[in-house]
């Protein structure tokens, strides 16, 4: 459909959840709460939501990726990890630049998505088969935490930035536009992260539902059979890849601008497992239900963390393999088919 | 009195060989296919008919000799290009996106500035698709699949269309109906290689026919020619 009337009929489409006009109903609802929520949370409560929300756009990119694409990726964490150090090292350095976060954040995406993409061109386009893959991202997640984890002491610096070992990058400054600083209990980073998520969200689901998303369907149910009808898939995936990338090294920015630190377990193999967790328990196969797992496991996570940090690993890997278990296509995605049966059985 | 352009096939193969393992599935095979031309390869199982098509689209690439394509040497071409090029594969056993709607199927097959001659819509009529764009295709009866991998290859508005077994698994009245599409897409002046087992179908289209065994061109002819000799019979028709 065309014309402006388009966009509204293509992201209401059929790659996602939610079509009818209740579910836009809630989502506005929801929406505007999130945005009016500054006017009567605390400090503490925005600070933690923004925490949660951060992780939204790195979720969000494998669940592009994954649940569309077909490519099931580790490597989410090494690409926020990368981006929040290089975030790091430009604003750090040019801290007494008018304008330097907004140049960090700029190198820190750009940085992300360019490594996805020579990453991603060896992938796809040498043809690498599609179960190695998981293990390559795995890798090079892995890789990234062990050489970031011994760059300890003076010898490791960029400019004037250490670049800090195991203990990481500290004195991150977060972002700033003009006057306005996105610091970690700031309105405005709340809000930054409202506004990242849902138009992460809203922007996903006009891609899947566009003529784009439908062919990245197309090469996840049957890479030759799209490539035979003149597609080049291996484009197309490192497309994917790097914009799940960039998605994920947006998260990274947010975080560092949130937190003002960085260290190489964002990149180990806890922090690697959890997106797929979170895309894995809420269902691959839709935005939506990413974007509320992601949210609500972190919040767990965190919950648990209070109590103990081995709790949320062992809870977070029993919650994965129940989910494989009994949802395979992901709790979110089970519970709105069972929800939509139940509506067509009542008279 | 026809120009050299006009003289040269719309596809010519050429000492084509491919070996899997130590058997020559195709054996230094020539073929030569004119512009408009609607032909069968018919032969024994392995006789390298479905090789030669995985090796005309890019599947796979040959061990030697070299395929051009509207004089255009496109044995190195990929086959997301070869496509491009004008050349597309229906596969042998059906291969459409289940899980999606008929017309989102298309959607994904058109592309996004193709699909300008409505010969796809003409088709869609014909075999019965039209009315069930917003069906999960995996719901489609069987020859429904293989129409609508069919028309899915047609979307690529190909020049040279390859066609593996498409009435595979059809009955009499479904086979009869694909032959008679074949016949009239051919009409529009599209060019189809059909490999098919099938000789009801191949006598239905009654056109030029190409034997093949052992990986090479065995005879080649009219239908009339071919069913009369002696030899075909012999290998492929089960006479004694």
């Amino acid at each position: 459909m065309r014309g402006p009337l388009g966009i509204f009929s293509r992201v209401g489409g059929r790659q996602d959840l939610g079509r009818g006009a209740a579910f836009w109903v809630a989502f506005a609802i929801v929406a505007l709460g999130l945005v009016a929520f500054p006017l009567f949370g605390s400090a503490f409560y925005l600070s933690n939501l923004a925490n949660f929300f951060v992780y939204v756009p790195m979720g969000l990119g494998l669940c592009l990726l994954w649940g569309y694409g077909g490519i099931l990726s580790f490597g989410q964490a090494s690409f926020f990890g990368i981006s929040g150090y290089v975030y790091g090292i430009v604003a750090q350095n040019l801290s007494l630049t008018p304008g330097a976060s907004l140049l960090g954040v700029a190198a820190a995406i750009l940085a992300t998505v360019i490594v996805a993409a020579l990453f991603g061109y060896f992938v796809f386009y040498g043809q690498v088969s599609a179960w190695i893959i998981p293990l390559l991202t795995l890798v090079l997640s892995l890789i990234l935490e062990t050489f970031m984890a011994q760059t300890a002491g003076y010898q490791w610096r960029i400019g004037h930035v250490l670049l800090g070992g195991y203990n990481g990058m500290t004195g991150i400054p977060s972002i700033q536009v003009g006057p306005l600083e996105f610091g970690g209990a700031s309105i405005a980073l709340y809000l930054l992260t409202v506004i990242a998520m849902l138009l992460g969200y809203l922007g996903l689901r006009l891609l899947v539902n566009s003529h784009f998303g439908y062919v990245v369907v197309g090469v996840r149910d049957d890479v030759e059979r799209t490539r035979m009808l003149g597609y080049n898939v291996a484009r197309m995936q490192v497309t994917v890849f790097a914009l799940a990338a960039g998605l994920a090294g947006l998260s990274g920015v947010l975080y560092v601008s949130w937190g003002n630190y960085i260290n190489p377990s964002s990149m180990g193999l806890y922090a690697a497992t959890l997106p797929v967790i979170w895309t894995a328990v809420g269902g691959r196969s839709s935005l939506i239900a990413v974007t509320l797992s992601t949210v609500a496991l972190k919040w767990l996570a965190d919950s648990l963390a209070v109590r103990g940090g081995e709790y949320a690993f062992l809870i977070m890997g029993a919650l994965l393999l129940a989910t494989m278990l009994f949802f395979p296509a992901g709790i979110v995605v089970s519970l709105n088919r069972l929800w939509r049966r139940a509506r067509r059985q009542a008279p | 009195m026809s120009s050299p352009v006009e003289r040269e096939p719309l596809l010519r193969v050429e000492g084509l060989t491919k070996a899997f393992g130590g058997i020559r599935a195709v054996d230094e095979l020539n073929l030569a296919v004119a512009a408009g031309e609607l032909r069968c390869l018919i032969g024994p199982n392995g006789a390298g008919k479905s090789t030669l098509f995985s090796l005309l689209s890019g599947i796979h690439q040959p061990d030697a000799g070299r395929i051009v394509f509207k004089g255009e040497d496109i044995t190195e071409l990929s086959p997301f290009r070869r496509v491009r090029k004008g050349i597309c594969l229906k596969f042998q056993t059906t291969r459409i996106y289940r899980g999606l709607m008929v017309g989102e199927n298309l959607t994904i097959a058109r592309g996004k500035v193709r699909g300008t001659n409505g010969r796809l819509e003409w088709a869609l009529g014909v075999l019965g698709l039209a009315g069930e764009t917003a069906r999960p295709a995996g719901e489609l009866s069987h020859s429904h699949q293989q129409w609508l991998e069919i028309c899915l290859a047609l979307a690529t508005e190909p020049e040279l269309l390859l066609l593996d077994e498409p009435t595979a698994g059809m009955t009499p009245e479904e086979t009869a109906l694909t032959a008679d599409f074949v016949i009239k897409l051919s009409g529009q002046g599209v060019t189809i290689l059909v490999v098919e087992h099938d000789m009801a179908f191949v006598r239905h289209i009654a056109r030029g026919v190409t034997v093949l065994h052992y990986g090479r061109v065995f005879a080649d002819g009219t239908l009339e020619e071919i069913e009369a000799n002696h030899e075909v019979r012999r290998i492929y028709l089960g006479e004694q």
